[in-house]
């Protein structure tokens, strides 16, 4: 089998420098020279600080706590502990209030929509306090979850600048050590925390470990899935992974726009993101 | 061939990406065709993948072998009635072309692979695609064909070297998008009007019939706008079909209308390929002083 674990090794530092620089050229062209990020006590949103806390200073840096009334106190107190290292402004808002008037109006409303409602909830509070703040929302997606379409759009995925979009959960894991994120928050299994019990390899029914070289394989290598199954992984696991990878799609784009005229946003007028900037 | 015949323009919505699913719907629509009569079955551009691909071309690529799971049915399906099929081909090299091929008699009779790649406004062809290197004629049981791609078919030198190879029956493939609608067109939209114009147009001045299969549907928020034309060697609409709606049109050809139009009209009898061919060489091996720098 060809060695994918190697494949997926980085080069930390580079990549350190590249996310850090990214995160200060792209808010600074705005007009920013603070960002402000939910920080859940994950590694993903732990990595997402330390990157941010670098790039533009501790003190410019709002981490974002806000818990339901089922979080884990761990997750908190995981949160708590990377502010403490870097020396985070911080503000927890407790999205309870905010999310339980809906619930009681829907009282048979499954743990999957309960789920995207808190997530978009965390967006509403976390834009509000962008705009309170004076800095951009940075994103906390990785690679893995944006394939799998392992998100809430318009929730967690809501983001001006995501500076870990292109690393996998294990390349998250590689560089959250090299930077010094705790090793608690690095070994515990991966949650989106949005009901007691909840791990999102237990959600998906699959290993990041695992997925991670398969979607290295079909997406950044451009095999075929049966070349991946070729390679000794299964058939059944690298079709799921692909099935997923594709039916997710929409959720990377913008929403469809029904062309009429001659100059159609992002067809004919094409003008960079970072237009004049 | 000098008896009458009848071309069928297959005027479809292809799914996007599952080539299956359109083979199956290929397959389908010559079953229909072959119950109105018709002995050439014209499908548009890329009928076998759909148009906007991106990163799928090389996803729903086909060798065109017999050996290929999606190319035998249609080999086996063009034994009665010959077939004109759109599809990413890839090489032997793994590239990959927009070929649109006619398949007659339980094989392939020819494949052309589209020359002129949009990329530009909307298009973004030359991203994904190889072009083609050649306008080939070639001879058929019903007489000596040409084809072009979409918009292989805008470059007026197309059907002009086509027609000097021989071919008296143009087939242009089109997936032709709708894009600028204003009051200002005739027909669904302006370009359209374009394509209609000048189909009626390369019809007349090349004294030649001319067929356009265009596709209809929407993908990725881009309509599709059919209005499927053939033309007769003297410029009359022989068939329309409708706009933005799925249609197979039959259409009958009376080969004898070439000799009429070409009595009528002797342009092929006086065009000189000779002094075009003169006069292309002085053009381009003279400095221009249009080409300022």
């Amino acid at each position: 089998m060809t060695n994918v674990d190697a494949l997926l090794q980085q080069d930390i530092p580079l990549v350190r420098r590249l996310l850090v620089s990214a995160i200060r050229t792209e808010l600074g062209r705005f007009g920013f020279t603070r960002g402000v990020l939910g920080l859940s006590g994950g590694v993903d949103s732990s990595l997402a600080a330390f990157l941010a806390a670098e790039a533009l200073g501790p003190e410019n840096v709002r981490a974002v706590l806000m818990p339901y009334r089922t979080s884990a106190p761990e997750s908190a107190a995981d949160a708590m502990e990377v502010i403490r290292i870097l020396g985070l402004n911080h503000v927890t808002v407790d999205i309870t209030g905010m999310v339980e008037p809906l619930f009681a109006q829907f009282p048979d409303m499954g743990q999957r929509r309960r789920g995207n409602v808190m997530a978009r909830a965390r967006m509403i509070v976390l834009y509000d306090q962008s705009e309170e703040w004076g800095g951009l929302v940075i994103g906390t997606s990785n690679k893995t979850e944006l394939l799998l379409g392992y998100g809430t759009l318009f929730g967690d995925m809501a983001s001006a600048v995501n500076p870990l979009g292109d690393l996998y959960k294990t390349q998250v894991r590689q560089l959250a050590r090299a930077v010094g994120v705790p090793e608690r928050i690095i070994a515990k299994p991966p949650s989106a925390d949005l009901w007691p019990g909840q791990t999102d390899e237990g959600e998906m029914g699959l290993t990041y470990a695992e997925v991670d070289k398969v979607l290295y394989l079909l997406v950044d290598e451009r095999r075929t899935p049966a070349e991946v199954v070729g390679m000794g992984f299964s058939e059944g696991f690298v079709r799921q992974v692909w099935r997923m990878v594709q039916r997710n799609q929409y959720k990377r784009c913008p929403p469809v726009i029904a062309k009429v005229s001659g100059r159609t946003l992002d067809w004919e007028f094409r003008m960079p993101r970072d237009w004049g900037t | 061939m000098d008896r009458k015949f009848t071309v069928g323009l297959a005027q479809m919505f292809p799914r996007l990406g599952d080539v299956q699913a359109n083979l199956e719907r290929h397959l389908q629509l010559a079953r229909e065709a072959q119950g109105l009569g018709v002995d050439l079955l014209i499908f548009p551009e890329l009928s076998l993948t759909g148009y906007t691909l991106r990163e799928l071309v090389p996803h729903v690529a086909i060798r065109p072998s017999d050996a290929h799971p999606m190319w035998k049915p249609l080999l086996e399906a063009s034994a009665d009635m010959a077939l004109v099929v759109g599809f990413v081909e890839e090489d032997a090299r793994h590239r990959f072309f927009a070929s649109s091929a006619f398949l007659d008699g339980g094989r392939v009779v020819h494949i052309h692979r589209k020359v002129y790649l949009p990329t530009y406004g909307l298009f973004e062809e030359g991203r994904y695609l190889s072009p083609g290197d050649g306008f080939r004629a070639f001879d058929t049981r019903f007489g000596r064909c040409g084809m072009a791609i979409c918009e292989d078919s805008w470059h007026i030198s197309t059907p002009y070297l086509l027609w000097m190879d021989g071919a008296d029956y143009l087939i242009f493939c089109s997936a032709s998008p709708v894009y600028g609608v204003g009051m200002d067109q005739e027909g669904a939209t302006a370009n359209a009007a374009t394509v209609t114009l000048f189909t009626k147009t390369y019809a007349t001045l090349l004294t030649s019939f001319a067929f356009h299969a265009n596709r209809v549907g929407v993908e990725e928020g881009i309509s599709f706008w059919g209005g499927s034309l053939a033309v007769s060697p003297r410029g009359h609409v022989l068939g329309h079909a409708p706009y933005f709606e799925e249609a197979l049109l039959p259409v009958e050809v009376d080969p004898g209308l070439l000799r009429a139009a070409r009595q009528r009209l002797p342009l092929l009898r006086d065009e000189k390929p000779l002094l075009t061919l003169h006069e292309l060489s002085r053009i381009l091996s003279e400095e221009h002083p249009h080409d300022e720098r």
